[in-house]
């Protein structure tokens, strides 16, 4: 199995992380209107790259959300930054 | 020169010592312009080439191949072909796909070895028997043949598969539907090429597209290792490789690469003679003519485009077939691969303009692109030659992202992903 780096709990099984999606991705400002396109857009459309990515994933046992940068072609884990403020 | 095979043909070939066959197809370098450009020689791209010569009377068309013809998921899928899908939408498109591989073989003058021998999708609780009840309604009012076995008649078909009183799943029956089958993969993406090389198709390998021209906000051509080709329209046949095209090109799609993974095991005396799969284990499996066991279950749980197996679902499929058929818990596996499959976000696929001028998309086939090669071919090749979509293909449009018609495949017809 390969390890992936949660930042609360340390290296763990690739198992205990689920997906959430592709980072950066910014939400329609709801103050304006919103076109049905542009909803679509944010909702399902993807970058999908192959290569480095930068993605959310949720280290599931703790909960912690998180962000990772992975190569999506060799797998190797390049990085993860942590959302949470420190001492929070 | 033997062209046309055949029983006679072999026969002369056999009393000249088989030095009279010559290639399947051509090896033309490109030509600077063509009316269509298909890009991706897997079974798709081939089959929508052979459309468009055929149906449409379309014979100056190019299918550029970055590597060798089907050796994408054309070659890694577990060859399976059914149409035992819940909503209208999705059984007219299969459906279809099925209807044409059942003459694919006759018309390619091509034996695809399209095996009918059925498929079982088992039901292990009541709950799950009534709503397998549901899923054979909806088929047989779409117009798919299905039926609903007991579980004698299951036990009757395939009395390898676990039927012990205290099985973690046990079976109470199951969904099947007779029409549905295997192929051989590789006949299918050499049948098809020859068959659109025969109608005037120029088959370009180891051509990679490295850029899609455009002018005035229109795609009018490619850029590729073998130099600039120009076309009227350009269709995109590219699964796995969807996004990293739309990158280039400049369009989106609703698409995530994953890894699929399938194994198959050394020969075995027959076992089995239909496919069976069990949706609880998350496994299912045939026996393919060589005798070996071909078993492909769910997705990869993490993005990926690495075309390798790993560990996570190799044990989750494989436990799965030793809960399915105890008895082969000591068969050894021979190969294990994987293929990079478009996934979209409701597990249909995507036909239809790509958001750019003159170039077209046939992808997000998910983890079941193999069964419906003639037909995802047949409706692309309509849309490229006419501008238009077939009626079949309407509703799979990216538009229906933007509207909410979804056709969510995903949780209805008990695929494990």
């Amino acid at each position: 199995m390969q390890l992936f780096p949660c930042p609360f709990c340390g290296a763990r099984d690739e198992r205990e992380f689920h997906f959430m999606g592709e980072a950066g991705k910014t939400r329609p400002d709801t103050q304006q209107p919103v076109s049905d396109a542009d909803w679509a857009a944010y909702l399902y459309d993807q970058r999908n790259d192959k290569g480095r990515v930068r993605e959310v994933w949720m280290h599931l046992p703790c909960r912690e959300v998180f962000g990772m940068q992975r190569d999506s072609v060799t797998m190797q884990v390049l990085g993860t930054t942590a959302f949470r403020k420190a001492g929070a | 020169m033997s062209k046309r095979y055949s029983a006679l043909s072999l026969l002369r070939e056999g009393l000249h010592g088989h030095r009279g066959w010559a290639p399947a197809w051509r090896t033309p370098d490109p030509k600077p312009r063509y009316d269509v450009i298909v890009i991706g020689g897997g079974g798709h791209g081939l089959a929508t080439a052979y459309y468009l010569a055929k149906n449409h009377g379309l014979k100056n068309v190019a299918v550029l191949e970055k590597g060798w013809l089907g050796g994408g998921n054309t070659g890694r899928n577990t060859t399976v072909i059914r149409s035992n899908y819940y909503y209208p939408a999705s059984t007219d498109l299969y459906d279809l796909s099925v209807r044409l591989y059942e003459t694919l073989s006759r018309q390619l003058n091509f034996n695809i070895m399209f095996s009918q021998r059925g498929m079982l999708v088992l039901a292990h609780s009541e709950p799950e028997m009534e709503l397998a009840a549901r899923q054979v309604n909806a088929m047989q009012l779409n117009g798919a043949d299905a039926e609903l076995l007991s579980a004698d008649e299951v036990r009757k078909r395939a009395p390898l598969l676990n039927f012990a009183p205290d099985a973690r799943y046990p079976i109470h029956g199951a969904t099947w539907q007779g029409r549905a089958g295997t192929a051989r993969h590789d006949a299918v993406a050499w049948g098809l090429a020859r068959a659109a090389d025969r109608l005037g198709v120029d088959i370009i390998q180891n051509c990679e597209v490295t850029d899609v021209i455009t002018e005035a906000g229109r795609a009018v051509g490619v850029a590729t290792t073998k130099g600039e080709i120009r076309a009227d329209r350009i269709g995109a046949a590219v699964a796995g490789h969807s996004s990293v095209l739309a990158n280039l090109a400049g369009y989106s799609l609703p698409i995530q690469s994953y890894a699929l993974q399938a194994f198959v095991t050394e020969p075995l005396k027959p076992v089995i003679d239909t496919v069976a799969f069990s949706p609880a284990c998350g496994t299912y499996f045939s026996q393919s003519d060589k005798g070996g066991l071909v078993i492909g279950g769910g997705l990869d749980r993490v993005p990926s485009y690495g075309q390798r197996g790993n560990m996570p679902m190799q044990e989750a499929v494989l436990g799965g077939l030793c809960e399915m058929a105890p008895m082969l818990a000591k068969v050894k596996l021979l190969r294990h691969w994987a293929g990079i499959v478009d996934v979209t976000p409701d597990s249909s696929p995507i036909i239809g303009p790509s958001g750019v001028d003159g170039l077209y998309v046939n992808c997000g086939w998910g983890t079941g692109g193999f069964k419906a090669i003639p037909a995802g071919g047949y409706l692309f090749a309509h849309l490229l030659a006419t501008g238009q979509h077939h009626e079949i293909s309407r509703l799979f449009d990216k538009g229906r992202f933007t509207t909410g018609h979804l056709i969510d495949e995903g949780a209805a017809s008990g695929i494990a992903h």
